[in-house]
């Protein structure tokens, strides 16, 4: 950061800037944990030294290699079937981060409609929404996404469709919430004298305000998605045997915990550096992007 | 909250409980799992398979049978576990006080872990050190209870093995309990080895549920302390010659509880949510474990049963909030 407040002649700091040095450290962490998530995940077919599902059981259960018994073909020893288990890592970082985007994009595009739609047009509509909501909060997150997922059976999608339709009302409370602060402020009092209709103002002026909050929203939900898919590996119900996933080797490691406890251990790591990853990088964003903070 | 607003609160309950029933039912009447299809024995005859499902009443339509359950749900009749031939409402009832026990200790656990760490947060103040609990509680923030009870299983159980890692108490401890509020009565009857016993087995659960709440706590008492102390009381005893200390606890910190009462109460929903993954992990007997195994089992009346348990304690316990907010800030006591 000292580098771009002395580099160049010093003219007024571009806002894009100004929004990065905002950010602080959490945005700088943040970003670089969740960039490296990002490039192992599209990376992973160069990166990873063996195939994933390959076994290999005359080398089951050998420890990392800088542990007395580890050997440097496999860096971070094998599971019980004998699979490398750094290459695992990396193509379950893939699976972590198809599912963080897919499932929290469409949770926002939901919950961001349904908020947007209670906050605008209040009355009977919001009343609707806010008591659906209510309900929805009723159910304790876990069980029901668990319930869902049973549901729909095993499978990427069900992780994804369970993540949506439990958590699109985190959006929904927010952007309700502040569609209606928003609503009162005099720019969207002029934008309705000067004979807007309700759907532009929605389009043209409320929504841009609102991006800071989704922004952040959507990058804590990202990486709450690689946490259902960790539970719902728990409960069994996650994707198929063949693809690696963090929580799919956690539960492998739990059973043999005794015998090779880091089979469990590197994947809980791996969750929750990216789960810190995506946390900072919403904290981050959050103070980056604050219009309030801005002036 | 005024009187009118909690009655408001109190009249919505049925409508919400009766959303969450009507949810839950027809979701799971869409499942593709057929429960008879896990109960019956290899090579029983259609006939007998169609018994047992009009015994279950599985053979009726999903209106009939949400009609059925309703009706004897409002009589207390919750039906009969699929997996399990009990009744639902006992199965439930003899499993839910282990939850109960293993919720309050860790509601403890966070209440006092949080406010500790909150007063030497706003303490120190300005200094570096804050700077890191800040950073802590960011960090316990984000790692969730089941993630917490799989490091502490992994350090405490294996690693280092202090701690028993499974169940609610030892298979050998041969002990009749009166009730199922084993922990409570143990304590009451003054059986202190039986009660260490339990703890052994219920501190690292509770503890896995405790440490995210405890920085929820923290954050949000920190936040309200540090905004108290500007006040001019603060300032004015501050003056009078009061230790810092003395300020913080006495002053401050009272006025501080009822934001972090009101904010943080709610998320005591959160922790209870939470005893159903944390419950597994360690093999605990409560209502959480016996969740997954009823969807697993896809035991239908058992869902339900302990589906709507959850709602129960959810709702109640956002109105016990509300009810606390009331009874500890004095400017709402003359609502």
């Amino acid at each position: 950061m000292a580098d771009l407040t002395l580099s160049g002649p010093i003219e007024r700091p571009s806002r894009w800037l100004a929004s990065v040095a905002r950010g602080g450290t959490r945005l700088w962490c943040g970003g670089t944990l969740v960039g490296i998530l990002f490039l192992i995940a599209l990376l992973a077919p160069l990166l990873a030294p063996h195939d994933p599902i390959e076994q290999d059981l005359l080398a089951a259960q050998l420890p990392p290699a800088w542990i007395q018994g580890g050997e440097w073909t496999y860096p971070l020893g094998t599971d019980s079937l004998g699979r490398c288990v750094l290459s695992r890592l990396m193509y379950a970082a893939r699976t972590a981060v198809a599912v963080a985007l897919i499932a929290a994009s469409l949770a926002a595009a939901i919950g961001i409609a349904f908020g947007l739609i209670a906050g605008m047009f209040g009355g009977w509509i919001d009343q609707g929404v806010s008591r659906l909501i209510d309900v929805w909060m009723a159910f304790p997150p876990v069980l029901l996404s668990i319930v869902l997922a049973a549901v729909i059976g095993a499978g990427l999608t069900s992780v994804i469709a369970a993540i949506v339709v439990v958590d699109w009302t985190r959006f929904a409370r927010v952007v309700r919430a502040e569609t209606m602060v928003q609503l009162q402020r005099d720019y969207a009092a002029a934008a309705r004298v000067l004979g807007l209709s309700r759907g532009q103002i929605l389009r043209l002026e409320i929504l841009p305000n609102l991006v800071p909050l989704i922004v952040t929203l959507l990058a804590v939900e990202m990486g709450i998605a690689i946490l259902v898919e960790v539970i719902l590996s728990f409960v069994g119900i996650s994707v198929a045997g063949d693809v690696p996933t963090w929580g799919g080797m956690i539960v492998e490691g739990r059973q043999i915990v005794y015998q090779s406890p880091w089979i469990m251990a590197l994947p809980i790591v791996s969750v929750i550096l990216s789960v810190i990853g995506f946390n900072l990088l919403g904290d981050g964003l959050r103070a980056a992007l604050d219009p309030v903070q801005r002036r | 909250m005024r009187w009118g607003e909690i009655i408001r609160r109190l009249v919505l309950i049925p409508p919400t409980l009766f959303g969450v029933c009507v949810i839950v039912f027809v979701l799971l009447r869409v499942v593709p799992g057929d429960p008879i299809a896990m109960m019956i024995p290899p090579g029983a005859s259609p006939a007998d398979i169609d018994r047992l499902r009009a015994f279950y009443g599985l053979d009726q339509s999903i209106l009939q049978q949400f009609i059925t359950w309703l009706g004897q749900a409002l009589t207390g009749n919750f039906g009969r576990s699929i997996s399990l031939h009990q009744n639902v409402f006992e199965l439930v009832l003899a499993r839910l006080p282990a939850t109960l026990e293993l919720s309050l200790l860790a509601t403890l656990i966070a209440t006092a872990l949080g406010v500790m760490v909150a007063l030497t947060g706003v303490y120190v103040r300005g200094r570096r050190l804050e700077w890191a609990i800040d950073g802590g509680i960011g960090v316990f923030l984000a790692i969730p209870d089941f993630l917490w009870a799989l490091i502490l299983l992994l350090l405490f159980g294996v690693l280092i093995p202090l701690l028993p890692i499974s169940g609610r108490i030892d298979p050998q401890l041969d002990v009749a309990f009166r009730t199922n509020f084993y922990l409570v009565e143990s304590l009451l009857t003054g059986r202190l080895d039986v009660a260490l016993a339990l703890l052994q087995h219920m501190i690292l659960p509770a503890v896995a549920l405790a440490l995210p709440f405890a920085a929820l706590v923290a954050r949000l008492l920190k936040a309200s302390l540090a905004e108290a102390e500007d006040q001019d009381y603060a300032q004015i005893a501050r003056a009078r010659g009061f230790s810092r200390p003395a300020i913080l606890w006495r002053e401050v910190f009272p006025n501080a509880l009822i934001p972090t009462v009101a904010l943080g109460g709610v998320q005591v929903t959160l922790l209870l949510g939470g005893t159903v993954l944390v419950e597994r992990i360690f093999s605990y007997e409560g209502i959480g474990n016996m969740a997954i195994d009823a969807v697993i089992n896809r035991d239908f009346p058992l869902i339900q049963g302990l589906i709507l348990t959850f709602a129960v304690l959810f709702i109640a316990l956002n109105l016990a909030v509300d009810l606390l907010v009331r009874l500890l800030d004095p400017r709402l006591r003359h609502g």
